[in-house]
């Protein structure tokens, strides 16, 4: 399917009631260009099918694997729990920290899950039985800000893992020896968010205004982006959903979600194809947000200097994703509304407004349709990307819901929050 | 209604603490000049009136362009050009004359910090307030109002 735009403008109707609102010279040659869409379609997802207790604190963070098989759910209680998505009930309980869970993060081939705590702890799971995996990481003296892991078509074992901390420094893990590899040093304070990008490069932001390139072969600093005037929240590259699924392909989803199967070689070839063709000719984009409520579009792997800065935003920006076929950005803010933006060029499209607090977080669908925010006023709403309106609102939840996720799948979204219990 | 400022309540300066008597004259006796004891600022295109006519003297040893400005919330020192003296709680003379003394309001330059309004404008001024004495120090420290 494609969908076919006259100077920007969407052709909904016919050709002729597109070109009547716009003025065009007859003797000028028109160009129409095509955009194609994604070849599966998700559904809305419409009512909560379970609601899950057994954390006994708020639940900071939701994840699901990227196969969707699997989902894991970090809290303030200290435990990491995985759930049974076909039964929807609890399966495992992964005890070890011994403060809050800040982060967890999946592994690109689904079979491990790193979690990170407050007391600078990064503990690994085994999805399928629960238990740990190897040896507690330790180094950083503060607290564990984000995690990421390694993309599957630059290394189908899944070893490396990149922790960001307080302290202002990020550590590359080798998983399969339980030792730190490297330590990147150069912030001077907090780093909030990394990215392990897919061209070889590494992104760190953090509170000291500035953003840094490194090369994630030797861990040597490429380049400083700066321009943000208060600290930098979050970041999104514009392949990072495809970094998140690796070598599973949404359109090939099954009712019952299996692992992918195949020889690494294979995953590689797989994740390397997909990376390619969602990456197409340029390269990378990075977005990043921040709390002088401005967004700032950059290209890091060639300037550092912004493609554009993106401001409309009324109080700080609290999360930014690009869309799975990187066509938007979206951004959620503390001012109670979410703002899409064009991924290619940063211009603004529409405001996405709704919800009555700030919105703390946000998930794409896989066809980049449908987008589901949660919010501090304890509602998820699922908003319509192409129509630019709500479109389902869920309420259900007691308390503030802190984080939100789609399955890459696009059966199920799990949401958790302030109120201890995760909802399906 | 109020505004919150960081430095609330400031021991006011008098005139004798703030402006020294000189005297001028064949015999000395005329005592109509004064002289600025503190830290002022005088604007870019500042001209001195002609020596016989001034009444009040800014000497040169005591005019600062720059201000140390520090964010709250960031937590990070800037040394910014300032602007100018927006109001000084002890006296509207001394605002008019640009005395910096400490509580005083002052207008600097931000356009370093980078920040933008929603509708994508570059912010340039923004106002600070003076938390040491800086006829004491050398130096004028302030922080951003935000």
């Amino acid at each position: 399917p494609l969908a076919f735009f006259v100077h920007d403008a969407e052709i909904v109707a016919s050709l002729e009631k597109t070109l009547a609102g716009q003025t065009v010279e007859t003797e000028k040659v028109l160009d129409i260009i095509y955009q194609p869409q994604a070849v599966f379609r998700v559904r809305a997802v419409t009512r909560c099918t379970s609601s899950l207790e057994g954390h006994t604190e708020a639940v900071i963070s939701v994840a699901f694997s990227p196969t969707g098989k699997y989902l894991a759910s970090g809290s303030g209680d200290t435990t990491v729990r995985f759930w049974d998505l076909s039964t929807e009930t609890p399966q495992f309980t992964a005890k070890g920290h011994r403060h809050w869970v800040l982060s967890i993060a999946w592994s690109p081939d689904g079979k491990k899950l790193a979690s990170g705590c407050k007391n600078s702890q990064i503990f690994l799971w085994d999805p399928a039985t629960g238990n740990q995996i190897g040896r507690v990481l330790t180094g950083h003296s503060k607290w564990i800000t984000c995690l990421c892991w390694e993309p599957l078509h630059i290394n189908p074992e899944c070893r490396y893992l990149a922790s960001a901390s307080k302290d202002g420094s990020i550590r590359i893990w080798d998983t399969l020896m339980g030792r730190c590899d490297k330590i990147l040093t150069s912030h001077t304070q907090s780093v909030t968010c990394v990215k392990w990008g897919g061209d070889g490069l590494l992104y760190s932001s953090s509170q000291d205004r500035t953003i840094k390139v490194w090369r994630s072969q030797d861990g040597v600093l490429c380049r400083t982006l700066q321009g943000h005037a208060h600290w930098v929240n979050t970041m999104a590259l514009s392949t990072d959903y495809v970094l998140r699924t690796g070598a599973f392909e949404p359109a090939e989803a099954t009712i019952n979600p299996q692992d992918v199967s195949g020889s690494l070689a294979e995953l590689k070839d797989k994740a390397q194809q997909r990376y390619d063709q969602v990456r197409g000719q340029e390269p990378e984009r990075l977005v990043s947000g921040s709390d002088d409520f401005t967004l700032f579009l950059w290209r890091p792997a060639e300037d550092k200097k912004p493609l554009e800065r993106m401001t409309g935003h009324q109080a700080l920006i609290n999360q930014v994703l690009f869309s799975p076929d990187t066509r938007i950005i979206a951004s959620a803010s503390f001012d109670k509304s979410i703002k899409l933006w064009d991924g290619r060029t940063g211009k603004y499209l529409t405001s996405l407004r709704g919800h009555v607090s700030a919105v703390y977080q946000i998930a794409w669908s896989a066809d980049s349709h449908l987008l589901v925010s949660g919010s501090s006023d304890s509602t998820l709403k699922v908003w319509d990307a192409k129509m630019k309106k709500l479109a389902i609102d869920l309420p259900g939840h007691a308390d503030e819901v802190y984080a939100t996720d789609w399955s890459p799948d696009g059966q199920r979204v799990a949401s958790g929050g302030k109120d201890k219990c995760l909802r399906m | 209604g109020k505004w919150e400022v960081p430095v609330p309540k400031v021991h006011a300066q008098g005139e004798t603490e703030v402006l020294k008597v000189i005297r001028t004259g064949k015999r000395k006796k005329k005592a109509w000049k004064r002289m600025v004891t503190k830290v002022c600022f005088v604007g870019d295109g500042f001209t001195r009136k002609p020596p016989k006519y001034e009444r009040f003297i800014r000497p040169m040893g005591l005019r600062f362009k720059k201000a140390h400005v520090t964010h709250p919330e960031l937590k990070a020192t800037f040394c910014l050009p300032i602007l100018g003296v927006k109001k000084n709680p002890s006296s509207p003379l001394y605002t008019t004359l640009g005395v910096i003394t400490k509580g005083t309001v002052i207008e600097v330059n931000v356009s370093e910090l980078g920040l933008v309004t929603q509708g994508g404008k570059v912010i340039w001024g923004k106002y600070a307030q003076v938390t040491n004495n800086p006829e004491n120090d050398g130096c004028i420290n302030a922080v951003l109002l935000v």
